[in-house]
């Protein structure tokens, strides 16, 4: 067997694969310093922006001022923004998205599923621009009529159509989770005489629980990191409300705002885009790693 | 002569353009064991499945001819293939119990078939049911965790226990002990004998000795020769299709010359 191997034209094959290897190596640690570089500039500007700003300050304050004579720099006013056109955004996309995710798996006959998964698809490439003049002109004036109060940029119609934007997302994902339930546990459920809704909310819910729970993080964190629509349609006033037809302003619109906007580059207000930009990185790093844990512990179960 | 429970009468089963089986024409004797036996591919399994509709979860699968339960063609239209799975059983070839624990894998099935009695009641029912399958004594200190923290055995075990719980007539076998060890094989085969006094069963199996062991009646499925469709060419008692054999091809599988 020795003399075998040692006969083979190794040298050859052998430099091909190094090369090759050293190549992917090069590139995925390009995207890895990219990474990296961001996350540095981010810090080194967020670092300035607290050796001016107090952490006290940023996180105790109720008002969010920035841009005015009397600065104030409390940021929950935009996270207050941001969370709540999420919820929003989720009471549309969760319910919808899983119904849709069992209808595919579940109801939808081959052909069916082979014509609705791929349209769904084509909704998530609709680009983010086109929902934000979707909610500002079509849902914003539509809203007005039910309830006349409705400000022209307002949470509600930003959150419902971003609803829709996220609502692929969640169907796809949970629709993967509960097709990776084995055959075997809709066999069982059967078997026993159990119909196709209750095989459906009594056995594949249950057994696919991480993965849709991961997916309805994942869209969460979509929805809070989502510019263009709440740049759009949700306006600018950074304030703590819950009154969803009123304007408010997310840490993405705020963001646009500023960077779009005539404000100094060096100045302390402009330093505070990173100081959000850092809280929406670590808002969402923390939701992806947890729907990331969440998803691999259902694999372990079932392998 | 023995109680007929289910007749079936020209049965074909298509999967698309694909003709499985045809013609099958047997009944199935009440309180026994009949064996399906046959080389790979011939259609066992189709045939088994059918009997309590659970074929039809299958995309394209169309059936013909009757399955008489009772005097009652299951196939007949209005009949509801849930009501017919809940009178006629089924285990599968490897222990599929659900992701819950061992009480609630009984207890599912019990709670949806519309049993509305108390705790105790509930109670009562799991235990008969792991008595039953023998497996009472080995999860009784243990009946809220987890069904998978089972040994295979424990696990097909379960899995008849969670059917027989609903006191079907007919349970229906596919290879029940082929995923398990010799000493899981027989505690089954044990399982199985003790259970005809209540229930009818029909175990597909590839595992000649095992047919030979446990079975009242064999039936012997072949492929047909021009078509490749699988038929039943031989039904008898079990002690007559492995001693004097009728037909030749029965008696090639059965002594070992082929299959």
């Amino acid at each position: 067997m020795t003399s075998l191997i040692h006969d083979l034209p190794a040298r050859k094959a052998r430099s091909t694969d190094t090369f090759v290897r050293g190549v992917l190596f090069i590139v995925s640690l390009i995207s890895i310093l990219t990474t990296i570089g961001i996350v540095f500039v981010l810090l080194q500007e967020t670092l300035y922006f607290f050796s001016e700003v107090s952490l006290a300050q940023f996180f105790l304050d109720t008002r969010w001022t920035p841009l005015f004579v009397s600065r104030r720099f409390g940021i929950w006013p935009l996270v207050n923004g941001t969370l709540l056109v999420s919820f929003i955004a989720l009471l549309v996309a969760l319910p919808l998205g899983l119904l849709a995710a069992i209808f595919m798996s579940e109801y939808a006959s081959p052909g069916v599923r082979g014509w609705l998964k791929p349209t769904l698809e084509i909704l998530a490439g609709i680009p983010t621009v086109v929902y934000g003049y979707f909610a500002l002109n079509f849902v914003t004036p539509w809203l007005q009529k039910i309830f006349p109060q409705t400000q022209i940029f307002n949470a509600l119609s930003a959150g419902l159509v971003m609803g829709f934007m996220i609502l692929p997302l969640v169907a796809s994902l949970s629709e993967d989770a509960i097709a990776s339930v084995p055959y075997s546990l809709r066999e069982a459920a059967y078997s026993l005489g159990a119909t196709r809704w209750e095989t459906v909310t009594q056995v594949l819910i249950p057994a696919a629980f991480s993965g849709i729970t991961a997916a309805f993080i994942l869209a969460f964190s979509r929805a809070v990191g989502e510019t263009m629509i709440v740049a759009i349609a949700a306006g600018q006033q950074p304030k703590l409300t819950l009154n969803v037809l009123e304007s408010i302003e997310t840490m993405t619109a705020y963001i646009v705002q500023v960077s779009l906007g005539d404000t100094p580059q060096q100045s302390l207000a402009f330093r505070t885009i990173f100081a959000v930009g850092m809280m929406l990185f670590l808002m969402t790093l923390i939701m992806n790693l947890l729907s990331y844990y969440i998803a691999r512990r259902v694999r372990e179960v079932y392998q | 002569m023995p109680e007929t429970i289910i007749e079936i009468r020209n049965l074909s089963v298509w999967y698309g353009n694909f003709h499985a089986i045809r013609d099958v024409t047997l009944p199935i004797y009440r309180n026994a064991i009949t064996a399906i036996i046959g080389p790979s591919g011939c259609g066992k399994s189709t045939l088994l499945r059918s009997l309590n509709r659970m074929n039809e979860l299958i995309p394209g699968v169309q059936t013909t001819g009757e399955v008489l339960y009772q005097g009652q063609n299951i196939y007949a239209p209005g009949v509801d293939p849930v009501s017919v799975r809940r009178r006629i059983g089924m285990v599968f070839q490897k222990p599929n119990p659900f992701p819950k624990s061992i009480y609630e894998n009984i207890a599912w099935g019990v709670r949806i078939n519309g049993f509305r009695g108390s705790k105790a009641e509930l109670d009562a029912v799991v235990e008969n049911a792991l008595r039953q399958a023998a497996l009472w004594d080995e999860v009784k200190h243990k009946l809220h965790e987890s069904g998978f923290s089972l040994s295979g055995g424990q696990q097909q075990r379960l899995c008849i226990a969670r059917t027989i719980a609903l006191r079907p007539e007919v349970i229906l076998m596919d290879e029940p002990a082929s995923a398990l060890d010799p000493i899981a094989t027989l505690r089954i085969e044990e399982l199985m004998q003790a259970l005809k006094k209540d229930f009818t069963i029909v175990v597909v199996t590839h595992n000649m000795q095992q047919a030979a062991r446990v079975s009242d009646y064999t039936a012997m499925m072949m492929l047909v020769e021009e078509t490749r469709t699988g038929t039943v060419i031989e039904f008898g008692e079990t002690q007559k299709i492995f001693t004097h054999p009728s037909d030749k091809r029965t008696e090639d599988y059965v002594t070992g010359r082929f299959g």
